[in-house]
């Protein structure tokens, strides 16, 4: 689960974050109600876990609830691997 | 009943959720045509007040310009009020494809097609010329209306980092696999007036074989020398494949917008685009009104010349007081407050020094990224500008930000 995480969290980082922004984030940081991640941006990520961790997350599953922790968004993509 | 008691109280319910997130939007009515002073009932009921405005696009001053109001009155006698159409059943005069022919030539493009707004446009060139086998590749703070046109579309979305053009460059190589690519950014961003870097991005879309979008809405008119646009300021006129733009803020600021560019696509647009098939034609007042503005924006550089001189005078002298205001050239000049209410605390103390000035806050801007918006225009005398300057220093000067960066502004008042 720590380096699910970690490979998400690193995702994030290099996708949402400016280069030369003073902001740090963690596993637990909101994304999306943070105005860190907008829900227009989010697609990305999503086609990101879906192609990494070979699933395909159903659009019911892909609310901003679900996404707006790294944490949050590890336990689906562990929810969906399981089948 | 159909609208029910329960509808009511729900809807009643949502708007009260509005105004505790302090995002209720008042409109404040205005008594005058647009211009640098107007007379304001703010608010509603109170007596008109005349204030300075600094928050309108008019950027060269041609909202009321005594030529065009005349050009337009004489529009509405030679054709008409109204059409009663869309375009393509009994809805283009002459003077329709007369203004997209001078729009084509200014914008240095194939063709043009007018739509009801920009939004409009926007909302319908990308559904137009765009399936589930292609790429949206979007700057993150493109328009409201582009994020809705993107929306409608079945193309596959993504974004990148504002203005960064190595992560674009990153999702051109991750998408080689598409049939078609088109790059989609401002030409000038609306909420922090600067400029998309153009020339990186038009050499990074031939680079990865993709088409260019730029909405050009806060810079045709100004930007550029001869204020054709940012592509003209970046040095690829010609080489931008749709651009879409608005008569509804420099060219006029009445209302109208098109899509201009590769003639295929202009083509495509008028075949397909919904908001142009199903949307009444452009009135003819106002279609004349914009041909005087062709006129008078080709005629001279004048008036985009002295936005230009006012910007710099506005931005020196806002440095000067000790604001902290967004670097940049365009006459969108952000004064940076980062706290929400702050923000709304000095725009309603500049109101009172006479000077009509918005706050921008979260959701409109990120989080932290609180501001106050002022908007320069060729209409704006050095009196109107020496004004604006002295009240943003007594009001800087109340709430102790004067001299003060965001660090510290920020322990003051928290984000």
């Amino acid at each position: 689960m720590e380096e699910l995480k970690k490979a998400i969290l690193d995702y994030v980082v290099h996708e949402y974050l400016d280069e030369d922004g003073d902001e740090t984030i963690t596993a637990d940081t909101q994304l999306i109600s943070g105005g860190i991640v907008d829900s227009f941006s989010m697609v990305s990520l999503k086609r990101f876990l879906e192609k990494k961790y070979a699933i395909s997350i159903p659009d019911r599953d892909a609310s901003p609830e679900a996404f707006d922790t790294v944490t949050r968004i590890a336990a689906l993509v562990q929810r969906l691997q399981q089948g | 009943m159909a609208y029910s008691d329960e509808a009511r109280s729900g809807y009643r319910r949502d708007l009260e959720a509005i105004r505790e997130a302090g995002l209720f939007k008042e409109e404040r009515y205005i008594r005058s045509p647009q211009a640098a002073n107007i007379e304001v009932e703010y608010p509603a009921g109170a007596p008109g007040r005349t204030v300075i405005n600094f928050c309108a696009n008019n950027y060269l001053g041609l909202s009321n310009h005594p030529e065009v109001v005349a050009a337009a009155r004489a529009g509405l006698d030679r054709r008409g009020y109204g059409m009663s159409s869309v375009r393509f059943i009994c809805g283009t005069q002459d003077i329709h494809r007369e203004l997209e022919e001078r729009l084509t030539a200014f914008l240095g493009t194939e063709d043009t097609l007018l739509f009801p707004s920009c939004l409009d446009a926007n909302a319908g060139v990308f559904e137009a010329i765009l399936g589930e086998q292609d790429v949206m590749i979007a700057d993150r703070l493109v328009h409201a209306s582009i994020v809705d046109g993107m929306r409608l579309c079945s193309a596959v979305r993504d974004t990148y980092k504002h203005g960064s053009l190595s992560h674009l460059e990153e999702k051109l190589q991750e998408h080689q696999d598409k049939r078609y690519r088109l790059v989609i950014t401002d030409g000038v961003f609306s909420m922090d007036g600067d400029l998309a870097p153009l020339g990186g991005i038009v050499d990074l879309a031939e680079k990865y074989n993709a088409m260019v979008f730029v909405d050009e809405s806060h810079a045709s008119g100004f930007i550029g020398r001869t204020g054709r646009g940012t592509p003209e300021h970046c040095g690829v006129l010609g080489r931008v494949d749709i651009i879409t733009t608005t008569l509804g803020k420099a060219l006029g600021g009445a209302s109208g917008g098109c899509v201009s560019g590769r003639r295929e696509i202009v083509e495509l647009c008028r075949q397909r685009a919904r908001p142009y098939l199903f949307s009444n034609t452009v009135a003819p007042v106002i279609v004349s009104g914009a041909l005087k503005v062709m006129d008078l924006v080709e005629a001279s550089t004048e008036r985009r010349d002295k936005l230009e001189a006012n910007t710099r005078f506005w931005r020196e002298g806002l440095t000067r007081i000790g604001l902290d205001i967004k670097d940049g050239d365009s006459p969108i000049v952000p004064v940076m407050l980062y706290n929400a209410k702050l923000a709304q605390d000095v725009a309603r103390d500049l109101y009172g020094e006479g000077i009509y000035a918005v706050g921008f806050f979260f959701p409109v801007v990120a989080k932290g990224q609180a501001r106050i918006r002022t908007q320069l225009s060729a209409a704006h005398e050095m009196e109107h500008l020496e004004r604006g300057l002295a009240a943003f220093e007594a009001v800087g000067r109340k709430y102790g930000i004067l001299g003060r960066n965001k660090d510290e502004i920020k322990d003051m008042y928290g984000l």
